[in-house]
């Protein structure tokens, strides 16, 4: 008796075990049953290159290209912020900084990564969008930059939290042995310590674009969301996140549209797919 | 050539700046909220019904909402997360099977959020025919965090000492036996710390119970699990965006309280884990 309630437990477990990849298909599989079908209306190429969004006008036009440029500026911006300063924070917490502050820092950064997004974009809409409004004398705060800026802080946890594990896992040696030589402290962390964790790092940057791209609530706060292709920074822009969660609600289920928003879910599928699998091989050469 | 000593005390002030950088923003936000959100706070804003198109009254069903989701949540994805964390931390051998699965656990850990609402959306609400129900946003949540639940518990699985298992071999104990009796006692701390993140994390987000759940005015409890409800994520959103001439007093009373629940499941689960380190004796 007990070994049959011991082998359905066993089996069990071992379904369990198959679940995340179940979902991964499932996800996959259900955005392609339901966005695929816009491929009727317009043809890949157009979507994805089309320069007008203009889902609801009679006949609808969907051009995803200003999703995606609104997207793209967003997070070229977010990246040029947090790279330096991610990676510049996570050598100060795992190199410099004294055991006890170290503590207080990173339970700070814990702090930021357990803020809903919701309420970051609140608190950027507030404080961050009037002061861009203010300093660039712009019509109106809701811009790519603002965007930008909130996202670049929304990743940072990602990125310091996953570069500080990078340095951590040099091997001592490597930084006794550059003290020995003669070396500074920040000559072996510059010529050592940095090229030794280089794949980790790069998972870390990778990760938080991830993050980037994928964000929603706040980015569809404080972006401004018009739909047109942006010529500067400091223009209200729309992503492809924000495009799907303020559209969704008002797109008639089996309308075109409808399919529309569910191919731009493909899209952000394939390029988180394609992030964390790539971040994930580099994280692990390193433990090679 | 500049002093070497010289350079390294300028890289480092750099490198502190940076980190003030990010840690200040931090502080304030906190500080803002608490300071702004605070007067706010009091019985009726907590246990009353939105008012006057959400420009008066309290965001009780927004609370109550959120809880019922969070809970459906947990339900549905602490078994299936920690059955799946044993599975790879007791039984799966270092394979190509494993491998895939430890990439699926990876993507959907960084599939976003709002993809998961589109796959609500997709499969609960029109295929299960669930409509925009607790059920639906609750499944959608729980199958968001299940990564976070199975990370940490495969991490607290795999910290319980090799030799532990040998012991109770010896001693003829199965290997159910000694997950049941052995294992999981000794991981408990872990997986409860990382089930209380998943909880944090499923009563903040937003994206995911746009379309799967959330009303947006719904001046009632929920009876049944194919109700709509009112969340607080959301209606943080809909008061700072949506309805025009909201108080400033009601936004950050709002997301003060969203905040407060989020960082209270938060410290929980610092506190088990530091407690837990203390009395860790191997």
């Amino acid at each position: 008796m007990r070994r049959i309630k011991e082998f359905i437990i066993e089996k069990l477990i071992f379904l369990s075990g198959l679940t995340c990849v179940l979902f991964v298909l499932l996800i996959f599989l259900f955005l392609l049953k339901e966005g695929i079908r816009v491929f009727k209306a317009v043809s890949v190429l157009k979507f994805l290159l089309g320069k007008n969004w203009y889902p609801i006008s009679e006949p609808p036009q969907l051009g995803v290209l200003p999703l995606i440029l609104g997207s793209l500026i967003v997070t070229l911006g977010a990246t040029i912020i947090s790279i330096p300063l991610g990676i510049a924070c996570a050598l100060y917490i795992a190199e410099v900084a004294p055991l006890k502050i170290k503590e207080v820092l990173k339970a700070g950064i814990e702090l930021l990564a357990a803020i809903p997004s919701v309420v970051l974009g609140f608190i950027g809409m507030v404080t961050l969008v009037p002061w861009v409004k203010n300093v660039f004398h712009l019509p109106t705060g809701l811009t790519a930059l603002s965007g930008s800026i909130m996202l670049a802080f929304m990743a940072m946890p990602t990125i310091v939290s996953i570069a500080e594990d990078a340095l951590y896992a040099v091997p001592k040696s490597y930084k006794e042995a550059a003290f020995a030589l003669g070396a500074t402290h920040w000559q072996t962390i510059y010529r050592v310590i940095l090229p030794a964790a280089s794949s980790g790092i790069l998972a870390a940057v990778m990760l938080g674009i991830g993050r980037v791209i994928g964000e929603t609530m706040a980015v569809m706060m404080i972006t401004g969301n018009s739909a047109v292709i942006p010529h500067s920074i400091l223009q209200p822009v729309r992503t492809l996140t924000a495009t799907i969660a303020a559209e969704m609600g008002e797109a008639v289920v089996g309308s075109e549209h409808y399919f529309a928003l569910f191919a731009i879910g493909i899209v952000l599928f394939v390029i988180s797919f394609i992030i964390n699998v790539s971040a994930d091989l580099f994280l692990h050469r390193r433990k090679i | 050539m500049s002093n070497p000593k010289t350079t390294q005390k300028i890289a480092f002030f750099f490198l502190f700046l940076a980190t003030l950088l990010i840690i200040v923003p931090v502080g304030l936000i906190i500080i803002i909220i608490i300071r702004k959100g605070l007067p706010a706070i009091n019985w009726e804003f907590l246990m009353d019904i939105p008012r006057e198109g959400m420009r008066q009254g309290g965001i009780f069903p927004a609370i109550i909402g959120t809880l019922y989701l969070v809970l459906g949540a947990i339900i549905f994805a602490l078994p299936l997360g920690l059955m799946s964390a044993i599975y790879l931390s007791e039984y799966a051998r270092d394979n190509f099977l494993t491998r895939i699965i430890k990439l699926a656990i990876v993507n959907l850990a960084g599939v976003p959020s709002v993809v998961y609402g589109l796959f609500g959306l997709a499969l609960f609400v029109v295929f299960f025919k669930f409509g925009a129900s607790i059920l639906s946003g609750s499944l959608t949540l729980g199958i968001m965090i299940l990564p976070i639940i199975i990370t940490a518990s495969r991490e607290a699985l795999e910290t319980v000492p090799y030799h532990f298992r040998e012991v109770s071999y010896s001693l003829g104990a199965s290997k159910w036996q000694t997950i049941r009796y052995l294992i999981l006692p000794n991981a408990l701390a872990g997986i409860l710390t990382g089930t209380i993140l998943g909880l944090g994390r499923a009563a903040g987000e937003t994206a995911p119970i746009l379309f799967t759940v959330a009303a947006f005015y719904l001046p009632q409890l929920p009876k049944s699990i194919f109700d709509q409800v009112m969340a607080l994520p959301y209606h943080l959103y809909v008061i700072s965006t949506q309805v025009p001439n909201v108080t400033e007093k009601m936004r950050y009373g709002t997301a003060l309280v969203l905040l407060i629940l989020v960082l209270f499941m938060n410290l929980v689960a610092i506190i088990i884990r530091y407690k837990f380190r203390k009395k860790k004796k191997w």
